[in-house]
């Protein structure tokens, strides 16, 4: 019980709660936002009202996701000054430049121009909207390397030396410290991760659809695009995820061991599951494949690395205790997201497969499996992040091997000293409240969205009209049977003009626009 | 103290100054919001008024706290962690405000949830905000690492600190309701009431800042630096020039919101102004100044240089943003989607 009123412990808490909570959106909006530009680009293409209906479903979508993630966003960027103030004061100077060109290079890209996105359709001309969806997901991406340059630097810290009262680190090399020996890896690992969820995210509508028996077209299309998309994903993610485990085994050897549950010296193994018997220092994986790690990370199976028990004896990493190390927790979450990226391959081929035959609308059970699917990729991305942050404890600031060490901070050193225990269970309490209270509000609310599907012109005005205007008071929320009506009715309406040209579809959503107003 | 480390010293308070200008309006016209809005439409005029610009306004927030983070660490580290929960309590209002705006659209039921989220979201940050800068003006008491000693939170709350928190409700309140009167329909009754309100509230906060600046010169043990003298005095008769006319000017509603603006910039000015070097004082010692907390001169050339290529293109974006949503809102027709 004393461990939950130690205030290390209960920033700890509250920094995970509140990044992976972060975490869950994050990839949700960078995954949407592409898929957006990607349905806004077939719009502009193809002026159809079902590619139409599609760009709008999928904008709506995004939005309602954007939001909880600028949202919990704003939290991380305070939470190192308010939890992490000697954290703050120690890496000032290198860490807050990322963040602070991560506002102004990316969070004004992408915020301003999603104000244009949800708002400007009917104000601007064509172009210059599509380049708006496109600069939302370009502003997105630009985020993400830019805290990445961040998180990196904690993990690889470069181009910094050590002030001469040694209370702070100085920035010596920009480059150096921006592109860092992790950077690089780190950030396609997780911008392929982000948009293989988005792509998923597609997939699993595309499979409620088919399930539901309802905007058929809409879901063999988004299944295709959807599937071509996550294949391409797949290939690309098993060339980063290499390029990021081999930076671990070169740079972060302490997290190696964690990973792979090694405590003595030796060629390390690669396995799919297993278990770390922490107490006795040994790892059961019975399908081991001898010297399989260390093959992948040097090419050959004999390479010999270090295990905890030596590096917690070295001077570099004395502060690691292997005895208290998190091992089976780091090994369990980074072998959950290999097992899981092996789920994310071979429902994205069966997709390809089903997708190109045309076959999926009448395979059940694979709809339901599409149905659940995001769950792989979530389930991925979480326990990655997880092995890379707890792998590099009981550091915040790692000392790489390649390094003197002389630029590291424990944990246990970062905390903000001026906050009291009480007050730090205030905030983690109101967190989980408030946090729950918003997924609640953001599952009902997309839920929502996706009943509504990705509605027709004609029909979606009816439904989006203000209660009180011209419509019935209960036009607002509405019916699910109702409006499939109309949607059949306006796609009986719409679909002899799809072949009449640009034109007269645009002359027609602005007609509707028109007698609405 | 480096010419680079002044300033960044200026530069942050710029970043607050279009802070306080840009998501001024939109936080007052969430706090105006429940007052002046009565029906389903007007609700709907004063959200699509702030709905395509709040997101952008808020990120000059985010880049003032990384630019301190990043030119003055020891100043972030003492001032978030001595404000706790008063920085707890800004973000959880930003947090559910930020989903109230978008998610008021798109839900079919909690619309009473999601207005009372906003009217919340906006009224404690533009409440605790200036507490905060009242705090740092007044001064804390710090230990020698830096840490914040007294009272969480109670500790904050002084005579002084309130005021200046109210004086930043009021520019605040003043500047959504200047903003409310440009955007909403020219004949509405909401644009009527937005105009009403604007000379009201703006008298009031004059009051408030005639009350805190006495206050604060002879109230309070506040030392007051003799450098910058002459541009202190300028921010101070710009701030009061702008105030004072501002009330009287109604006929365009453009010259009303301008003139709120410039109040603004003044009144954020006038801290550097009266602080410099400073950045937080210390009642139980020596204030973190410039020197004491400033990041290294190549960290500060890299911001200058990263600011350079970014101020510009972010002054295009909100450029081509407020020219595309330039004009009033038309009543009875959503732009949204």
């Amino acid at each position: 019980m004393d461990a939950l009123f130690d205030p290390v412990v209960l920033s700890r808490m509250q920094f995970w709660l509140t990044a992976a909570y972060h975490y869950i959106f994050v990839p949700l909006s960078i995954g949407i936002a592409l898929v957006v530009a990607i349905v806004e680009t077939r719009y502009f293409r193809h002026q159809t009202p079902e590619n139409e209906a599609a760009a709008k479903f999928w904008v709506r979508i995004f939005t309602a996701t954007f939001a909880i993630g600028v949202a919990t966003g704003i939290t991380m960027e305070f939470s190192f000054g308010t939890n992490w103030a000697d954290y703050s004061r120690y890496v000032g100077n290198i860490f807050g430049a990322p963040l602070a060109a991560e506002a102004l290079i990316a969070f004004f890209l992408e915020s301003v121009f999603l104000g244009i996105l949800i708002f400007g359709r009917h104000r601007i001309r064509r172009v210059p909207y599509l380049i708006s969806a496109w600069l939302v997901f370009v502003g997105s991406a630009l985020s993400a390397l830019w805290i990445i340059i961040a998180n990196s630097w904690m993990q690889t810290p470069a181009g910094a030396e050590l002030s001469s009262d040694g209370s702070q680190a100085i920035l010596t090399d920009f480059f150096a410290a921006a592109f860092n020996p992790s950077t690089l890896a780190r950030y396609s690992h997780v911008i392929v991760a982000v948009l293989l969820m988005g792509a998923f995210i597609a997939l699993a509508i595309a499979g409620w659809y088919l399930w539901k028996k309802r905007h058929i077209d809409f879901a063999t299309t988004t299944l295709r695009v959807g599937a071509v998309a996550a294949i391409i994903l797949c290939a690309l993610m098993m060339v980063s995820a290499h390029s990021s485990a081999l930076e671990v085994s070169e740079e972060q050897p302490t997290k190696l061991a964690m990973m792979e549950g090694q405590y003595e010296d030796g060629a390390v193994g690669l396995s799919l599951f297993g278990w770390v018997d922490e107490e006795n220092e040994t790892l059961y994986a019975p399908l081991e494949i001898e010297g399989g790690t260390s093959w992948l990370a040097s090419g050959d199976t004999d390479t010999e690395y270090e295990g905890l028990n030596t590096l917690s004896e070295s001077e570099q990493y004395g502060e690691l205790d292997a005895e208290d190390a998190p091992v089976n927790f780091v090994f369990q979450s980074y072998h959950l997201m290999i097992i899981m990226f092996g789920a994310i391959a071979i429902i994205t081929i069966l997709a390809l497969i089903f997708g190109i035959r045309k076959t999926a609308g009448t395979k059940r059970w694979f709809q339901w499996v599409l149905i659940v699917s995001p769950i792989f990729p979530f389930l991925a991305i979480q326990a990655g992040w997880a092995t890379a942050e707890y792998g590099r404890q009981p550091w915040v600031v790692y000392p790489t091997a390649s390094s003197d060490g002389s630029i590291s901070l424990l944990t246990s050193d970062a905390v903000s000293q001026s906050v009291s225990t009480p007050e730090m269970i205030i905030t983690l309490v109101l967190f989980i409240l408030i946090y729950l209270f918003l997924i609640v509000a953001w599952a009902r609310i997309v839920a929502h969205l996706i009943n509504q599907g990705p509605v027709l012109e004609e029909a979606e005005e009816a439904t989006k009209a203000p209660a009180h205007k011209k419509i019935p008071a209960k036009a607002d929320d509405t019916d699910k049977k109702d409006d499939k009506k109309k949607e059949a009715k306006a796609k009986a309406d719409a679909k002899p003009k799809d072949d009449t040209g640009p034109d007269t579809a645009t002359d027609d959503a602005a007609q509707g626009k028109g007698g609405q107003s | 103290m480096t010419v680079l480390s002044i300033l960044w010293y200026f530069l942050i308070f710029l970043l607050i100054a279009a802070y306080f200008i840009l998501d001024g309006f939109d936080l007052g016209a969430g706090i105006l919001y429940p007052f002046v809005a009565k029906d389903e439409d007007e609700k709907r005029i004063v959200r699509q008024s702030v709905g395509p610009v709040w997101d952008g306004n808020e990120v000059w927030l985010l880049t003032a706290g990384g630019a301190l983070f990043a030119a003055f660490p020891t100043a972030y580290a003492t001032t978030f962690s001595g404000f706790y929960l008063a920085i707890m309590l800004v973000l959880f209002s930003l947090i559910v405000r930020a989903v109230a705006i978008e998610w008021r659209r798109h839900d079919y039921k909690w619309h009473k949830i999601w207005d009372g989220c906003f009217f919340i979201g906006s009224l404690l940050p533009a409440l605790l905000l200036g507490v905060a800068v009242g705090n740092i003006i007044a001064g804390i008491p710090l230990n020698e690492h830096g840490d914040y000693t007294g009272l969480p939170l109670i500790g904050l709350i002084t005579p002084f600190t309130l005021l200046c928190g109210v004086l930043g409700l009021g520019m605040f309140i003043s500047a959504g309701a200047a903003w409310l009167a440009l955007k909403a329909p020219e004949d509405s009754t909401l644009r009527q009431r937005a105009r009403t309100v604007r000379p009201i509230v703006q008298t009031i906060t004059l009051v408030i800042f005639v009350i805190t600046f006495v206050y604060g010169v002879f109230g309070i043990d506040s030392y007051i630096p003799a450098t910058l003298a002459v541009p202190r005095f300028a921010c101070l008769i710009i701030f009061l020039a702008a105030m004072a006319v501002g009330i009287f000017v109604n006929k365009r509603d453009v010259w009303p919101f301008i003139l709120q603006s410039v109040a603004a910039a003044a009144l954020v000015f006038l801290v550097p102004c009266s602080m410099f070097p400073d950045l937080v004082v210390n009642t139980a010692g020596n204030p973190i100044d410039i020197i004491s907390a400033a990041s290294g001169d190549l960290t500060l050339a890299w911001m200058t240089g990263i600011a350079c290529v970014g101020v510009p293109l972010v002054l295009v974006y909100h450029i081509i943003s407020y020219r595309i949503f330039r004009g009033r809102i038309d009543a009875g027709k959503d732009e949204a989607y």
